[in-house]
Parts: C-alpha cells; sequence; structure tokens
C-alpha cells in the first residue's frame, strides 16, 4: 500500500549539511500497522512526512496505492493526500472551531458537498466516540478527545492510509492504551493501513505487525516482528524485550533465549537441569503478546564454560530456539 | 466671543455637536471600512509571501512572491514612518483628483484611510504570524486549497486578535480624525478648532472630549467583547482576549498620533 524506495533527503548544504533520510525503502503492506522507532534526530519525522509530500524527497519514490506521489503537483497532488489521513503529536486543531467543525473542514478541503459534511463529520466523531462532543471546543476537551478528534478530522475524506507521528506522546498511559486500541479497531474494522513513528517500545508491541528501526537517516532493521524476533542479535527484538545488562557476579556464561509463536511455552529450564544437570540462574524474564503472537525473553546464567556451553546452546538451539550469547561462547 | 447668556446657546451648542459627531462617525466608519477592506489582504499578502511561506508559491515562480513582498513590505514602511500631518498635505493632489476636493468630510476620509492602511496591515501580519505552524501542514495534509487555508485556519485562528487590532485602528482613526479638522475636514475636531481654539469656548471642548472619550471607550468594550466571543482557545490566551489586550502586541504598533505626527 505504502512503497517508498531509495528516498535521500539533506537539509542545509555544505559540511553542516544534515543527512535527514539516507536511501530509505520501506514497503507497508495493505491493512498492515507498521511501526518506525528510532532515536531522536534519527528521521523518523522526516521519513513520514515524504509519505504524503510534506517534505519533498532530494530522490527516490514514494507511492501510495499505486499512486506515485513524487511526481504530483497542484491539484493532483492535493487529490493524492486525501488518500492519505495524518494525526499529529500536538493534535494541531483549530481552537476557535468546534469538533464539529474541525471535522467539516477536512470534508470541505476534500470537496464534500457543503449539504453532506454535517452528516459526514457527525459519522466520523461517533466512529472514534465523541458523538456528543460536537459542539465542544478543543480547549474543552482533554488531551486523549483531542486526539480521537485529530483521528476523525484525518479519517473524514475516507483515506485508505493513515499516518501517525507520536500520535500518543503527548498522553498518559491509560489514555495512550485507548487511542492505540482505537487506531487497532479502524485497522481492521476499515482496513486501513497505519505508518507511525513512536519512541515507546510499547506502541509497537501492542499494535504493530511490522517495524523498522532507524539510525542516523538509515533504516538498520525492519521486518514482521515476529521473524526480528527469531533473528539472532536483532536490535529490535532487543528493545522489544528490555532486561538489565548482566553484572559482575553473574558467571562465565551468559545467554538469552527468544520463544516465539509455537515454542512459546516449552520447559526450557526444567529440561537443561533433567537433561544437562545444571543449575541454571534466571537473571531476567519477559514475556508479551507481540505481533499477535505470544513472545518472551528469557536472560540464563550457566554454571559451565567453553566446549560444556557450547554443547548447551547448540542443544537448545536445535530445539528451534533463538539463543544469543550475551558472555562467553560466540560473544567473547 | 461666545455668548454663554444668549437664549439661545445650548441648543446652538447641541447642534454644532451633532453636527460634528455625525461627520467624525462618517469619517471614521467609512475610513474604517476601507481600511480593513484593503488592510487586511495585504496583511496577509505580506506574511504569505515571506521567504518559505504558504503564497510562495501560489503567485507563478518564487520570485514574483519575493517582488510583492518586497514592493509591499516597504510600501507599509514608508506609509507608517510619514507623519500625518505631512501625508495630508502630500496627498491633496491625489485626493482632488479622486474626490474633486481635498476639503470637506469626504475628501478626509483619503488621508485616513491611507495611514490607517499600513498599521493595520501590520497587525494583521503579526496576528497571523502567531498561529501555530502545525496548522499550515495540518491544512496541506488535508489537502487544502491556499483559500481554504487562509479564509478557514489563518482568518478563524487569528480573528480574535485582528478584532483586537481593529480596535485599536478604530481609536487611531479617530484621533487623526480630530486632526483633519485642522485643514476644514469637518467632524468634532473642526469643532474644538473652530470653537474652542478660536472663539475660546472651553465648554465646547469639555463636550468634544467628553463625546470621543465616549466613542472610543464603546468602540473598545464592544470589539473586545466580540474578540472573546470568537475566542475558543481558554487558557492565557482567552484570558488575554478577555482583559482586551492582544497577544500580538497591538497597543505597541498602535497607530499613535505620538508615533506618526507632531500635533
Ligand atoms: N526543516 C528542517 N531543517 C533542517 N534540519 C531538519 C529539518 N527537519 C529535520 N531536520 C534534521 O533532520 C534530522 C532528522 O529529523 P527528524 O525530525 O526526522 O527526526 P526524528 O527521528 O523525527 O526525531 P524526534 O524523535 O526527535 O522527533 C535531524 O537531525 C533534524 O535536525
Ligand atoms: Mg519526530
Amino acid at each position: 500500500m505504502i512503497t517508498v524506495q531509495h528516498l535521500q533527503k539533506s537539509y542545509g548544504h555544505g559540511p553542516s549539511a544534515v543527512r535527514a533520510l539516507d536511501d530509505v525503502s520501506i514497503e507497508v503492506p495493505e491493512g498492515e500497522v507498521f511501526g518506525v522507532v528510532g532515536r531522536s534526530g534519527a528521521g523518523k519525522s522526516t521519513l513520514l512526512r515524504t509519505v504524503n509530500l510534506l517534505e519533498r524527497p532530494d530522490s527516490g519514490s514514494v507511492s501510495v496505492a499505486g499512486t506515485e506521489l513524487t511526481s504530483l503537483n497542484g491539484s493532483a497532488l492535493r487529490a493524492a493526500r486525501r488518500q492519505v489521513g495524518m494525526v499529529f503529536q500536538h493534535f494541531n486543531l483549530l481552537a476557535n472551531r468546534s469538533v464539529q467543525q474541525n471535522v467539516e473542514f477536512a470534508l470541505e478541503a476534500a470537496r464534500v458537498p457543503r449539504g453532506q459534511r454535517a452528516g459526514r463529520a457527525s459519522e466520523m466523531l461517533d466512529l472514534v466516540g465523541l458523538a456528543d462532543r460536537g459542539r465542544a471546543y478543543p480547549a474543552q476537551l482533554s488531551g486523549g478527545q483531542k486526539q480521537r478528534v485529530g483521528i476523525a478530522r484525518a479519517l473524514a475524506a475516507r483515506p485508505k492510509v493513515l499516518l501517525s507521528d507520536e500520535a500518543t506522546s503527548a498522553l498518559d498511559p491509560e489514555t495512550t492504551e485507548s487511542i492505540l486500541d482505537l487506531i487497532a479497531r479502524l485497522n481492521r474494522e476499515l482496513h486501513l493501513t497505519v505508518l507511525l513513528i513512536t519512541h515507546e517500545m510499547d506502541v509497537v508491541k501492542r499494535i504493530c505487525a511490522s517495524a523498522a528501526l532507524m539510525e542516523h537517516g538509515r533504516i538498520v532493521e525492519q521486518g514482521r516482528l515476529v521473524e526480528l524476533l527469531r533473528t539472532p542479535g536483532s536490535a529490535l527484538a532487543g528493545q522489544l524485550f528490555p532486561l538489565a545488562a548482566p553484572g559482575p557476579g553473574d558467571g562465565p556464561t551468559v545467554i538469552d533465549i527468544t520463544f516465539a509463536g509455537g515454542t512459546a511455552d516449552r520447559p526450557v529450564i526444567a529440561q537443561l537441569a533433567r537433561e544437562h544437570r545444571l543449575d541454571v540462574s534466571i537473571l531476567g524474564a519477559v514475556v508479551e503478546r507481540i505481533g499477535g503472537t505470544q513472545a518472551g525473553r528469557t536472560r540464563l546464567s550457566l554454571p559451565v564454560q567453553g566446549e560444556a556451553a557450547a554443547a548447551v546452546v547448540a542443544d537448545l538451539r536445535r530445539q528451534g530456539l533463538i539463543v544469543d550469547w550475551l558472555r562467553g561462547g560466540e560473544a567473547a | 466671543m461666545i455668548d454663554y447668556d444668549s437664549p439661545d446657546f445650548w441648543s446652538n451648542l447641541a447642534e454644532v455637536l451633532l453636527k460634528g459627531t455625525g461627520e467624525t462617525l462618517y469619517m471614521v466608519g467609512v475610513a474604517t471600512v476601507l481600511t480593513i477592506v484593503i488592510g487586511l489582504p495585504l496583511g496577509i499578502l505580506l506574511v504569505g509571501t515571506e521567504k518559505g511561506a504558504f503564497l510562495e508559491r501560489a503567485l507563478g515562480p518564487v520570485w514574483v512572491a519575493r517582488t510583492v513582498n518586497r514592493v509591499l513590505g516597504f510600501v507599509v514602511n514608508v506609509g507608517r514612518s510619514v507623519p500625518f500631518i505631512i501625508l495630508m498635505i502630500a496627498l491633496i493632489p491625489f485626493t482632488r483628483w479622486l474626490i474633486g476636493t481635498f476639503v470637506g468630510t469626504t475628501a478626509s476620509i483619503v488621508p485616513l484611510t491611507i495611514i490607517a492602511i499600513p498599521f493595520f496591515a501590520r497587525m494583521v501580519e503579526i496576528a497571523v504570524n502567531d498561529v501555530a505552524p502545525g496548522l499550515y501542514e495540518t491544512a496541506d495534509a488535508l489537502g487544502a486549497t491556499r483559500w481554504q487555508l487562509v479564509r478557514r485556519v489563518l482568518l478563524s485562528e487569528s480573528m480574535p486578535a485582528i478584532l483586537l487590532g481593529v480596535s485599536t485602528t478604530i481609536t487611531s482613526i479617530i484621533n487623526f480624525s480630530a486632526m483633519v479638522g485642522v485643514v476644514g475636514g469637518g467632524g468634532l475636531g473642526n469643532v474644538a478648532i473652530t470653537y474652542g481654539f478660536q472663539r475660546y469656548s472651553w465648554i465646547h471642548i469639555v463636550f468634544v472630549v467628553i463625546i470621543l472619550f465616549a466613542i472610543v471607550q464603546l468602540v473598545q468594550l464592544v470589539l473586545s467583547r466580540i474578540a472573546v466571543r470568537v475566542s475558543h482557545r481558554g487558557g492565557a490566551d482567552g484570558r488575554r482576549a478577555r482583559t482586551g489586550t492582544s497577544r500580538t502586541r497591538t497597543s505597541r504598533t498602535a497607530l499613535t498620533p505620538s508615533e506618526g505626527a507632531a500635533p
């Protein structure tokens, strides 16, 4: 649905130029929720803003629903942008217009005839659970309600794609959850494709099926979360399961075992104790639902090293478990 | 000399004041309407044609916007720095060409409008500059046209500040309208000069002062009420509108005689 190829974008020129995007390509299939994470300044917002051409890339191409946007201008570009809704961190609502009028503005921009706007706007407000707040003004709403208006406005013209730049970053955890649930529901019910940016891995865990990690304007990793979890050494998987780094007293061998999908409920530790006569200690563990499947990561300290440790790891890998060395073995 | 004891003194006074007030309201009213009609688009054009602003490419190639911005900016700055009395004299040929004469109330509207336009345009510029940058982006993301951006976003968001600007502009036009009395422009200024200055009638002066004060108060009261009505920002911004001070610092850029012309 969204295909972004070989984007380049720099700000400024000469030695002080900033490469905001450096050969960025992503592919978001129809109906998927795709998350982009990365540190501040990595280029996430720039990437998102090129998707509806708020930012024109220096080179590369962007196409949405088969329309190549980079070649458009003027009214053709405006029409193409209506296929893409956008929500913002700070909501960007018109302060002196009522909630209803805010949504109607989107319909006016989309050239919906005047007579149909009020009805469509009410319909959208109903969809986001604000049917009774149409006459309120943004200043009278909570942050979460403001973002619901933002979503209603973004979807008023019935776009196929929703872009979200840190839409929940200004909200408290509970409100964040309700907004994410709303986006997930719209994704299911309207078959909406969502490209979202966030710096919270919790957001990715909760609603994304795929994700990309950006660093210094480049995509360093991308894929379906389930696949990423199965990829040894994946930085994204590491961020999805943040475990405390092992301390000096944690023994010579430390490994991470990642379970995803079918392997999640296997009694690995009991098995290690039984078959290898090992007294392992658990340094940390996380179990979550990620990308629609149960997944977890356990950090273990093994009281063996060298060949003995390698044999244990090989045995675990034979069983289809993903094992990363943190200390000893391949990590050394 | 005025004969205060004359039996028809009070009815004369009332007649003179009524005529003067009518003339002042006519001059100020028409000048205000013209100022808004010309100054509002001018102010928006000034903001929009700046480097990287929303009308940069709307007028054709970028150099068109750049040129429009330079020319308008220059004209507005000149207009703002010429003292009113001098502007009024300088405009005599233009006024005569336009109206057929340069004395009288109708002729006075010309310099009053021309002095007020640059100041009002600047206030509009400041008010529109205050609109949150995110809203331009939002309008673009929604596929809005430039006209929809101006009409639905910029004017709507800056309307409270613009209304306070209108209030300040009217106050200043009233100030200047008194000055046009000097060149036979009519109105309350003329009353003050012919009766108060030339015939030493303090009572005329007192009434002129009271009436002008009342008009200014009424204008400010009504406009700040409307500004509060259209503002729904709440919080600090709403309070500012309510107390009649604008976040656009209109009072500092106000069109007062002390800034322009020496009386
Ligand atoms: N309009 C601009 N002019 C100049 N430099 C810019 C501009 N926009 C972004 N940049 C630079 O490009 C880089 C990427 O910025 P971007 O906003 O995309 O980062 P981000 O990943 O969204 O960061 P954050 O998480 O803080 O929002 C940064 O170094 C930033 O300073
Ligand atoms: Mg950003």
